[in-house]
């Protein structure tokens, strides 16, 4: 077998791995800290803009919160039903409690389907590779969701 | 004697790999009367497209004038259509099961005498879909025992797995979620009896392999191979979970 190809391959792969770390770069992984069933500190210090993260919870290779959860967006079609809505949530959680739960639910219940939006990349398994080694939703991100969750003080429709 | 009774005690916890009260149930159940009836409408059904295309294929002669033909008969009339729901099937030769689609390749390839296809392309998908849909209401009947059962189980294994960064498994959506909706989707068993489907969503016939591709690719995870072991194994666990149901090539999904 002539193995000439794959030896230049290995030559070249110093060479391209350079570019492909700083093409993949991502900010570092904001450790935070859990008090009972929540994250009471805002991961980094961020402050959370409510209206970004109205726009985070629709947009679908974001937040795509309405594949589940019913929400009061009545501008978009089709909320799904896998999770409970979400109107009024913040009446029944404390703004720590919102955050665990949109950082890794799976603290909560280690069966959730739910995706953990801050989990640390290194519990997930076979990622493709444009997501690879990566948080669903940066610490800003996740801080603006929780400002936008913090919103919902309605009953439901 | 001991040995016996603890075999004894384990060959129930065996036989059940899912919940006690499971019923199957086809995907059909969740379709709009509208998209029903097209389905069972044989000039309407988008798929039989692929199934005609499948037929004039299994009617073409190689370059040495061979036809599937020469041994199935005009229109698969010599075919074992009960065999055909017994896919995928333990292969004593390779020491594993093997898919349909295998089994249609190894015929190009050894009867007929071809050049091998690939996995999922075109032609194997087209061939496929046509013996598949002859073999349309035969009861799914997929052996899980003896040999069968380490490839059952380890597909079993995959089913439970979670993967990508959305880290989800097949589990989720389809036992644990299933009948709510996903956005506009309605989640349903995730069964293949009407493998391979016409889709809605994206206007055309996708193998179940593929299929399995979207779904990880749809939880950002890395997928397995067309033909993979993996993909194999999870198709004995995800057909055999089935086992009862009728096969409906081509059937309509969203």
């Amino acid at each position: 077998m002539d193995i000439r190809p794959a030896l230049l391959l290995l030559a070249l792969l110093p060479l391209a791995c350079p570019f492909a770390s700083t093409a993949t770069a991502q900010e570092a992984y904001v450790a935070w800290r859990r008090e009972g069933w929540a994250i009471p500190e805002p991961l980094g210090g961020l402050k959370g803009d409510a209206e970004r993260g109205r726009q985070l919870v629709i947009d679908r290779s974001k937040g795509n919160c309405l594949a589940c959860h019913r929400m009061p967006i009545p501008e978009e079609p089709f909320h799904g039903t896998l999770g409970p809505p979400l109107h009024g949530v913040a009446r029944r959680l404390s703004e720590g409690e919102l955050r665990l739960r949109v950082v890794d639910q799976k603290q909560l219940n280690p069966e959730t389907i739910m995706p953990g939006y801050y989990r640390h990349p290194r519990h997930f398994n076979r990622v493709a590779e444009p997501w690879r080694d990566r948080t669903v939703l940066s610490a800003q991100e996740v801080e603006d969701v929780v400002a936008y969750l913090l919103t919902l003080t309605g009953a439901a429709p | 004697m001991i040995r016996g009774l603890v075999v004894l005690l384990l060959l129930p916890a065996a036989a059940t790999a899912w919940e006690p009260d499971f019923q199957p149930e086809s995907g059909s159940r969740h379709l709009s009367p509208a998209v029903l009836e097209m389905q069972e409408d044989p000039v309407a059904n988008p798929g039989m497209i692929t199934v005609d295309y499948g037929r004039a294929l299994f009617h073409r002669p190689d370059e040495e004038g061979r036809r599937c033909t020469d041994c199935h008969g005009e229109e698969g009339h010599r075919l074992d259509l009960d065999r055909i729901a017994g896919y995928p099937r333990y292969d004593p030769e390779l020491e594993r099961p093997i898919t349909l689609q295998e089994q249609i390749n190894r015929c190009w390839e050894e009867r007929m005498d071809n050049f091998p296809y690939v996995y999922d392309c075109k032609e194997l998908v087209g061939l496929e879909t046509y013996v598949r849909h002859l073999a349309r209401g035969r009861t799914i009947h997929v052996e899980v025992e003896g040999p069968m059962e380490p490839f059952f189980r380890a597909g079993e294994r995959l089913y439970h797995t979670r993967f990508g960064q959305l880290d989800m498994a097949c589990h989720h959506c389809h036992d644990l979620h299933r009948g709510a909706r996903l956005r506009g989707q309605v989640l349903n068993q995730g069964q293949s009896n009407g493998f391979p489907v016409y889709r809605l969503s994206t206007g055309r016939v996708t193998s179940l392999h593929r299929r399995f591709s979207e779904c990880l690719a749809s939880f950002r995870a890395e997928p397995f191979l067309p033909g993979s072991d993996e993909y194999i194994d999870l198709e004995v666990y995800v057909t055999a979970r089935g086992n009862g149901l009728k096969i409906e090539t081509p059937a309509i999904r969203d």
